[in-house]
């Protein structure tokens, strides 16, 4: 018995050192990077020795969200919120639709696979800079449906600067209500196709009302900011969107793969034989099976498409505001304009975003790996 | 055999191959632009192929970025040794060697795989500037090192776990200890495990681009931060940046198409739980 304790001590021991570096290099610096997003440290001496930094509280925050030259920083978020939204639901949809394509097994799986998944290997740097050269207007992409006998694509992939679903940011509260109440409705739907449960008709009715007093009475709600501020999704994303989907379309392919391939045939044959179609079977026997595989997509994706930096950096430079994002504002606040505070106080903000998906994540995860 | 051509085959086929189509395109335009010379480059017939082979193309661009593809190579195997090695033995501990709270510890470990890099960015920078480690390969290794950890080690645990613990038992009893169970039993069976998770690391690391930028100075920039400055500069004609990306997706493509298997089972590691 002795002997055993001694090895489990030897055990602890040879986990420590990988214990001190994430406890410092991930809980350490997080920590830190929130100190820092509370003082003043930038300009010329930040790069000194032993900057001089100032507790200011949250100055930054209030700066970013509602000062006057935050505005910059209040477009890239709205835009990284649309980016990621048109991500998910881009590289999810296509990607479970190649993959429902090569579940009925065709010849030549393999291959196809891999033309599917080998974008996946690459950097993101190479991907930006072909895909730059893909979307210049007057070539690539828009010359190609000319091939085909049809008119050529007018469109301005990376310097559109027109912005669609624009909304004002003094508004930001009631805009946020509407889009909570949407959710709660949607999430009262789907319950309520499953079970005619209560729960599934109390979520709609809360959303409703939710919805509705914020649509009448938004204007009692305070003013986010003092002046008008129109931001909205920035059609120049567009491109990146698609970069970013032919990229990893073929992962979540690669997911749903494995997925459906680990159902069992019999299970299939059992659905088969009650009479179900081909799409009956995928929409009420496998992706409700699958919902872990499409839970663990969504992390993903949200996680790479809320820290994109690479992808835009190499397709439209970083400094084409019409492609911005927090995480490339970031760089450039910290390394280029050395204000030091400020692309700390962005970092945070992009943390806290992915903090409120991931934690519960982790969370539910440890749970069933407990029980 | 009777050959049975159903509507549905038809457009089964015909929609994958209008798909593949797809995905080769953007393949075949670096291709054919990198192929022709500098003069014959226009955006009107950037899909014609080139008139004549230009394979010098891929020499210029390579003697341009021969320092940074070198930097790679030293940062990609020496990260990836390392980080590989200490997973394999955070993973042994976490499956095989679990204690009160070690389950807690491997999900705090796991966040760290989960958090956008731009919050630990400014306070690395300065660390490894106290630590005179900044601007050159061994920050670097250091960071890569470090931030591979958490999914190194759930590979690892996850692979071990398929090693039935009677075997550790049995080797308990004949008075074997902590590392010679180690040395004896599990890490001959780890080779797959190895090799799952050094080819997701070698990716990783060869891909990364953030710290590169961040973090290193010109002479020690690593590949994907030489590539984007060949493709900045205004004056460069396509070919070169297309050579470029060629050139430095060759490792990693390299990798999956002849080892593709284990590069699938790298990404599943990273994202479905056992």
């Amino acid at each position: 018995m002795r002997n055993i304790s001694r090895d489990h001590i030897k055990a602890i021991l040879t986990l420590l050192p990988s214990i001190i570096l994430i406890g410092v290099f991930v809980y350490g610096f997080i920590c830190n990077t929130f100190w820092t997003s509370m003082t003043d440290w930038g300009g010329s001496g930040a790069l000194a020795e032993n900057p001089e930094k100032n507790y200011i509280g949250l100055s930054n925050y209030r700066d970013l969200f509602t000062g006057f030259l935050g505005g910059g920083f209040r477009q890239d978020l709205v835009n990284a919120v649309f980016y990621s939204v048109s991500l998910l639901c881009g590289a999810i949809g296509l990607g479970l639709f190649i993959a429902i394509l090569l579940d009925c097994k065709p010849r030549g799986e393999g291959f196809f696979r891999t033309a599917f998944l080998y974008p996946m290997s690459l950097s993101f740097i190479v991907t930006g800079t072909i895909w730059r050269w893909m979307l210049a207007p007057n070539g690539g992409v828009n010359i190609l449906p000319s091939y085909v006998g049809m008119e050529k694509l007018p469109l301005k992939w990376l310097t559109s600067t027109r912005t669609i679903l624009e909304f004002n940011w003094q508004n930001l509260w009631q805009v946020l209500l509407c889009v909570i109440a949407f959710f709660m409705i949607m999430a009262g739907l789907w319950k309520l196709k499953d079970e005619t449960s209560r729960a599934g008709k109390r979520w709609i009715v809360i959303g409703v009302m939710t919805g509705t007093l914020a649509w009448l009475f938004g204007d009692i709600l305070p003013k986010a900011l003092f002046m008008e501020e129109l931001h909205g999704f920035n059609l120049a994303t567009l491109g990146i969107v698609m970069a970013t989907i032919w990229q990893y379309s073929g992962y979540t392919m690669a997911l749903y793969l494995a997925g459906f391939t680990g159902i069992s045939q019999d299970m299939r044959d059992a659905a088969m034989l009650d009479g179900a179609s081909s799409a009956g079977y995928y929409r009420f026997v496998a992706l409700p099976m699958l919902r872990p595989i499409t839970l663990s997509a969504i992390i993903i994706l949200s996680h790479i498409s809320l820290k994109m930096f690479d992808l835009i950096f190499a397709m439209t430079g970083p400094d084409n505001a019409e492609t911005g994002h927090p995480a490339l504002t970031m760089y450039l606040t910290t390394f280029r304009a050395n204000d030091f505070a400020k692309g700390a106080a962005i970092a945070i903000v992009l943390f806290m975003i992915a903090a409120t998906f991931i934690i519960p994540y982790l969370i539910s995860s440890y749970r069933k790996g407990n029980d | 055999m009777i050959k049975r051509f159903s509507m549905g085959t038809l457009l089964l086929y015909g929609t994958l191959g209008l798909l593949v189509i797809a995905y080769l395109l953007p393949a075949y335009l670096a291709f054919v632009t990198a192929l022709k010379l500098p003069g014959e480059i226009t955006l009107p017939r950037s899909w014609d192929l080139p008139a004549e082979m230009n394979w010098k193309s891929f020499s210029q661009a390579f003697s341009l970025l021969r320092p940074n593809i070198v930097n790679s190579i030293i940062l990609a195997i020496s990260a990836t040794f390392l980080s590989t090695l200490l997973g394999s033995l955070n993973g042994y501990v976490f499956s095989k060697w679990k204690f009160r709270g070690s389950e807690i510890i491997f999900t705090l470990f796991l966040f760290g795989m989960f958090i956008p890099y731009q919050v630990i960015l400014i306070p690395l920078f300065q660390t490894l500037r106290a630590m005179n480690l900044y601007g050159g390969l061994p920050g670097l290794i250091l960071a890569h090192v470090v931030y591979g950890l958490p999914i190194t080690s759930l590979i690892f645990r996850n692979f071990y776990a398929q090693i039935p613990s009677a075997l550790i038992e049995s080797a308990m009893l004949d008075r074997a200890g902590f590392f010679s169970i180690y040395t004896r039993i599990v890490f001959p069976l780890s080779i797959p495990g190895f090799v799952v998770t050094s080819l997701w690391q070698f990716t990783q690391i060869w891909n990364e681009f953030l710290w590169g930028i961040c973090l290193t100075r010109y002479q020690s920039n690593p590949i994907t931060v030489g590539l984007a400055q060949l493709a900045g500069g205004q004056a460069v004609s396509w070919n070169l940046p297309m050579a470029g990306s060629i050139l430095a997706a060759i490792p990693v493509l390299l990798i999956y198409v002849f080892l593709g298997r284990y590069f699938i089972k790298g990404l599943l590691a990273g994202s479905v739980k056992e």
